[in-house]
């Protein structure tokens, strides 16, 4: 597999990820350690979701496969379910580009 | 392993996994009657349905006589029936002289000079029987995996998708084209997010602007319209899969086509080079029109990964579909044909790309894929929309 699994609980793709995937459907209050490190859940977390393995403010890039997938839409606690609720896309927003009044 | 594999050889020097007739309606009008011919004979006839009209404004109908040429021209057609109502703008004739310019061998058939549908139904099979006689006298002999055109292909992603399944493809896509073969991905908008790792890629700056511009395109037709892309990708169904952005699903989409450098990047259902490398085309993230790009491009075999399970297959190509979900696996394992979901339980992706590879070359010479055996074989053909038109002439 690419990357490398926390604690047969989370997958790491990069060391620069700042989020992990689930590799099995997760409960909440789950703790793994590793890196010398602990993160307990914070709420269920199904098979292939992200958990926040930093904390994150609004408005910082969210990141996976060493790679910047989007950014927080709102404070993020260690240990947190992200997903659309609190992380979206900065790329196709034609809403964003209507809003500016660069419609065409 | 073994580098070669049983196939077809064409006229045109090309090599065929398969040796069918096709049957290719020109429009929607011609669709009914190619389906109940190619039903009549057997499976060795394949009608390819679809739903264009009879009339399209001519950026459009261009990108559709392609494909219909190059359905025709795939190396696993050894004959071609092209079917018309008679009132299509796109010239049958002119077709069938397209396709057999690469030496296939092709019959039309006009469904109102028949008599209508059960005179043209009746004279369709006289037609099919006689492609048939000459078809059927080929043989397989042996070929080269470095005479392979491989479409690789995803649809119902999740997030074991870019973990599993597309670089287990990717894998096997390294191994075609190390060994000299072709390989091609596409589905252009799930490069955005991703293309700047695609374009440190490209083998020049021509190949790097050329996609970054296709890019530009897809995603500029979100701002076009003043729409988010965010209600259509990812998906729904990707979204409870996992994948929160099309940053995300981008980034595991193009694992599927391995590591090696991108050496160009064609049009929807241009002609693919044999012997290419690793080569990129512009089709639209809807994946039964984006197969059919590839395979009217000339790919004999496709792989298809799946996280959440899909079934679809091709008239033409085989269709090898490739999961990394252990739990679709167990649901769905008899429309699968490679269980990548093992990587969660140590296998490595060099491991699974050797299983891929493998499959591969046995469906090139003959083993059916489970697609295949259901006779699972969506068609379907990207339609240029008129927003997409409209910006081409402001452009």
């Amino acid at each position: 597999m690419k990357g490398r699994v926390l604690d047969d609980t989370l997958l790491l793709l990069s060391d620069a990820d700042n989020v992990g995937t689930a590799v099995d459907d997760l409960d909440e209050g789950t703790e793994l350690d590793y890196d010398g490190r602990s993160v307990t859940l914070s709420e269920d977390v199904p098979f292939g979701h992200k958990v926040a393995l930093e904390p994150l403010s609004a408005g910082d890039d969210v990141r996976k496969y060493g790679e910047v997938i989007g950014t927080a839409t709102q404070p993020v606690e260690r240990g947190e379910w992200v997903h659309t609720h609190n992380c979206e896309s900065t790329r196709g927003r034609g809403d964003q580009a209507a809003a500016r009044g660069e419609r065409a | 392993m073994d580098g070669t594999f049983e196939g077809y050889r064409r006229p045109d020097g090309r090599v065929g996994v398969r040796n069918y007739v096709a049957v290719i309606p020109t429009s929607v009008a011609a669709s009914a009657v190619a389906t109940a011919v190619a039903d009549e004979a057997g499976a060795w006839a394949r009608a390819t349905p679809h739903q264009l009209g009879t009339s399209q404004p001519d950026a459009a109908r261009r990108q559709t006589e392609r494909v219909l040429v190059g359905i025709g021209q795939n190396p696993n057609v050894g004959g071609a029936l092209v079917v018309e109502l008679g009132t299509e703008d796109i010239d049958v004739e002119d077709i069938a002289d397209r396709i057999a310019a690469d030496g296939t061998t092709v019959e039309t058939l006009t469904i109102r000079d028949a008599g209508g549908t059960q005179a043209a139904l009746a004279e369709g099979t006289t037609r099919l029987d006689r492609l048939n006689d000459e078809v059927k006298r080929a043989r397989r002999e042996e070929a080269d995996v470095s005479e392979l055109v491989f479409g690789v292909e995803c649809g119902g992603s999740d997030a074991t998708s870019g973990i599993a399944a597309n670089p287990g493809v990717g894998a096997a896509c390294d191994r075609l084209v190390e060994a000299g073969g072709t390989a091609c991905f596409s589905e252009t908008p799930e490069f955005i997010g991703a293309e700047h790792i695609l374009a440190d890629r490209c083998v020049d700056d021509e190949t790097r602007q050329r996609l970054l511009d296709r890019v530009d395109h897809r995603e500029s037709m979100a701002e076009l319209m003043g729409v988010d892309l965010r209600g259509a990708q990812p998906t729904p169904g990707n979204q409870e899969g996992g994948l929160t952005t099309i940053e995300e699903k981008s980034l595991g989409a193009i694992s599927k086509g391995g590591t090696t450098p991108v050496r160009g990047i064609v049009d929807y259902a241009e002609d693919l080079p044999v012997g290419g490398g690793l080569v990129l085309m512009d089709t639209p993230g809807y994946d039964v029109e984006s197969v059919v790009g590839k395979v009217a491009g000339g790919a004999q075999v496709v792989a298809f990964t799946t996280g959440r399970g899909s079934t679809t297959g091709n008239p033409i190509a085989p269709v090898i579909k490739v999961t990394g979900n252990p739990k679709t696996w167990e649901k769905m394992s008899n429309n699968i044909d490679v269980n990548a979901g093992t990587v969660f339980d140590g296998e490595s992706i060099d491991s699974v790309g050797e299983r891929v590879f493998e499959t591969l070359v046995d469906v090139a010479g003959g083993r059916q894929t489970e697609s295949e055996r259901r006779r699972l074989e969506e068609f379907a053909i990207n339609e240029i929309q008129p927003e997409e038109l409209a910006a081409e002439v402001d452009a």
